[in-house]
């Protein structure tokens, strides 16, 4: 493992550097914006990845909590399996298909929903017990600052652009904000939290947020289609040169996401062994001096 | 069930009847959500020709002070003997005890909002263009919105750090996709250009996803040391 | 232990049990089993873990390793047993004795004010009394709250110092009623720093130290009868 991490860490800096150059050399000047856009280069990669770590987080933190009791726990993946092949199936009706919006296509749909069931018993399996909670806290954190820098590039671009630099309808940078706002209040509880089960909190709040997110979408969408405003983001579909730098961008940033999450994680595992370490020298330490033996019944 | 909503029932009398001994949130919260109505009629012109658009919001956001400063109270008495180990050692279902908390901070705000709503109308001389018998299902669903989850993170926030900064801190996140709606749904109704409907279903949905979480995830909360 | 033993349901159990607050351990591997029917009295310097032990046996403090039995239950299946009481009342400082009681007996399923009137009785207080309970002395607040706590006519009764800062006649008054139960067959821990209260009254004590138990005697005197070695 020692000798992985520099490899990868070489690698992804080759990598973010190559796509560095697509980004600004290779990749074809807009017709309408100009040189600006390329801006969606870090803007989209940096979304995808956060939306993906929040994902996981929110994986982690139902995990988390159905693990208090085996009937939740078992209840939990049979839910999951049931929405597997429910959402399978479910594309092969005629009604959905007609239903998704355009540009979707079936197949992309159930595997996507495929991929959620698999990636959901693959966490469970590969993270057991605290490790879930590292994790939660790990892709909160991380999930964080890609977000930062997406709220951050958005703006940005927004202005030499459209001339403005926030507009309150645009879906996604606003269901980005929120996005960002619950997991700030997750850090943040996490932090303030001095009960013995802040983990079970900061879970719980995690699926609040899970939970919201969707209706975030959902109000800002209508919303906008009573008063409509500018799109940011930019819709239609795109250049495949384009979409050719952007898939090797996210890439990139997907290797620097996961070394960052590494490291994270590692430093979680450290910091709770020394706190383990310190808890159990608490415990054995100060009655060494001493003798009590177990008692198991009073004589009368 | 039957005693879960006759123990939820006695739970909402006994907290009532204590609000009413004391009267000390009530009458500092009627007179604090005065003041709120007062700087904001001072701060947002009412003869200006936006009002009528914005006013929807106005008002909302003056609920939401209240209703904050409300939820902070809300396992106060509970703290102040630490009543609340009573319970947790007891066989009563903590749900009983979520749901009348939560259905008397609804009473409370809902007081709240029968104060300020009169005094909103009269410096805005507000008049709904659009159906105004629909403000009724927006306020009531908007506020259980409110104060279902206010409630809920009240009791996580106990076991906080700055407790009063961290129930906001935790509930206006969440709450955001009920507030667009009801501040939309407000303005829809108050100008009439546009149908409430669809957040009158927003909002009926996000009450029923969260009730149903709080409901799920409250006995941990209220046991967590 | 993978059997049940008979005598397992009339007994308490405590298994290793280990209680650690970040890196402050309170608890440290404290294992005893407690006959049903006796009136212990948990002794011992400030820190040595005697309320997070009561505590625990009530399930308000879920042990960090080790078990709990209660008549062979967890304590959170057993909560209709075990009647609790602290140095904070648990009670609303703003109604009456009788409205805290009437209120508390709902949760334990009872309607009717007959109960609570006995319940308050039993501790030398007066059922018709509409101050509010903020307004007792302390002595009267913390038998209003152990009224409260025997209200449902618990098997195991814990008290966490229920006489502190209580008049010596109110004192010896709820030792009196604690006796009495016992006598009928409850089973009752009650942490003190006033074990001479108690010196006539309580079938054992146990004393505590830095987080574990160190020794169980019948007499508060440690020197005479005490109980060392494992049987």
């Amino acid at each position: 493992m020692k000798r992985l991490f520099p490899i990868l860490s070489i690698l992804t800096v080759i990598l973010l550097a190559y796509a560095l150059y697509e980004a600004l050399v290779v990749a074809p000047t807009d017709a309408l914006q100009g040189d600006v856009y390329r801006i969606i280069y870090y803007h989209v990669p940096s979304a995808w990845t956060a939306f993906l770590l929040f994902f996981i987080n929110f994986v982690a933190s139902i995990q988390y909590l159905v693990r208090a009791k085996r009937s939740t726990e078992l209840a939990a993946k049979w839910i999951v399996i049931a929405i597997g092949v429910v959402g399978v199936i479910a594309t092969f009706i005629p009604a959905v298909q007609h239903s998704l919006p355009t540009g979707m296509r079936p197949s992309a749909v159930a595997t996507t929903v495929l991929l959620i069931a698999i990636f959901y018993f693959l966490i469970g399996r590969w993270f057991a017990g605290d490790k879930l909670d590292m994790l939660a806290v790990t892709s909160a954190e991380v999930g964080v600052v890609f977000c930062t820098i997406v709220l951050v590039t958005g703006p940005l671009w927004a202005r030499p652009v459209w001339g403005i630099w926030w507009a309150p309808g645009d879906i996604r940078l606003t269901s980005t904000l929120v996005l960002w706002l619950i997991y700030v209040s997750y850090l943040v509880l996490r932090r303030f939290s001095n009960s013995a089960q802040t983990q079970m909190l900061a879970a719980a709040l995690a699926v609040f947020g899970a939970l919201d997110v969707p209706l975030v979408y959902f109000s800002i969408w209508f919303f906008r289609t009573q008063h409509p405003q500018p799109v940011i983001g930019g819709g239609g579909s795109m250049d495949p040169r384009m979409l050719h730098v952007l898939l090797i961008s996210w890439l990139a940033f997907l290797c620097f996401a996961f070394l960052v999450c590494w490291s994270r994680f590692r430093l979680e595992s450290l910091h709770r062994e020394v706190e383990q370490a310190h808890a159990m020298e608490a415990l054995v330490g100060a009655g060494a001096s001493k003798t009590s033996l177990p008692l198991s019944r009073s004589s009368q | 069930m039957n005693s879960l909503w006759s123990l939820t029932l006695a739970t909402l009398v006994k907290d009532i009847r204590l609000e009413w001994r004391s009267k000390d949130a009530l009458n500092a919260m009627l007179f604090f959500s005065l003041q709120v109505v007062v700087i904001f009629v001072f701060s947002f012109d009412p003869l200006a020709e936006e009002s009528r658009h914005i006013v929807g919001g106005l008002v909302w956001v003056a609920f939401l002070f209240a209703a904050v400063v409300a939820l902070n109270q809300t396992w106060a008495r509970e703290l102040r003997n630490q009543v609340l180990d009573a319970y947790r050692v007891s066989p009563a279902p903590a749900n009983a005890l979520f749901l009348a908390k939560a259905l008397g901070n609804f009473l409370f705000v809902v007081v709240l909002q029968a104060l300020m709503v009169p005094l909103f109308v009269v410096f805005y001389n507000l008049r709904a263009l659009g159906p105004g018998w629909q403000l009724i299902p927006v306020a009531g669903l908007g506020t259980w919105a409110l104060v279902v989850n206010g409630t809920f993170f009240a009791a996580m926030s106990l076991r906080t750090r700055s407790r009063e900064i961290m129930l906001p801190l935790l509930l206006f996140p969440i709450s955001i996709p009920a507030v667009i709606a009801m501040v939309a749904g407000t303005t829809a109704i108050l100008t009439g250009e546009n149908s409430a409907h669809f957040y009158i279903v927003l909002l009926l949905t996000y009450d029923v996803v969260f009730t149903t979480a709080c409901l799920a995830l409250f006995e941990t909360i209220l046991h967590a040391e | 232990m993978t059997e049940v033993s008979p005598s397992i349901s009339s007994t308490i159990v405590v298994e290793n049990v280990i209680k650690q607050f970040g890196r402050f351990a309170a608890l440290r591997g404290v294992s005893a089993e407690f006959d049903a029917g006796r009136f212990h009295a948990i002794l011992g310097d400030n820190g040595a873990g005697k309320t997070t032990l009561l505590r625990a046996l009530a399930g308000l403090a879920r042990p960090t390793q080790g078990t709990i039995s209660i008549f062979g239950k967890s304590p959170q299946a057993a909560c209709r047993d075990i009647g609790y009481m602290a140095h904070p009342s648990l009670l609303y400082d703003e109604m009456s004795g009788m409205e805290n009681l009437r209120y508390f007996a709902r949760l334990y399923g009872i309607s009717g004010d007959g109960r609570c009137a006995e319940a308050i009785r039993s501790v030398g207080l007066d059922p018709t009394l509409i101050r509010g309970v903020g307004q007792y002395s302390q002595g009267m607040r913390q038998r209003m709250s152990l009224a409260r706590s025997v209200l449902h006519d618990p098997k195991v009764l814990l008290l966490d110092e229920p006489f502190s800062n209580v008049d010596v006649h109110s004192a010896r008054e709820m030792v009196q009623l604690l006796k009495g139960r016992r006598d009928t067959g409850k089973t009752i821990f009650v942490v003190t720093h006033q074990a001479m209260l108690l010196e006539e009254i309580a079938d054992e004590f146990i004393w505590m130290e830095a987080g574990q138990i160190v020794d169980r005697t019948t007499s508060v005197d440690r020197g005479a009868n005490s109980c060392r070695g494992v049987l």
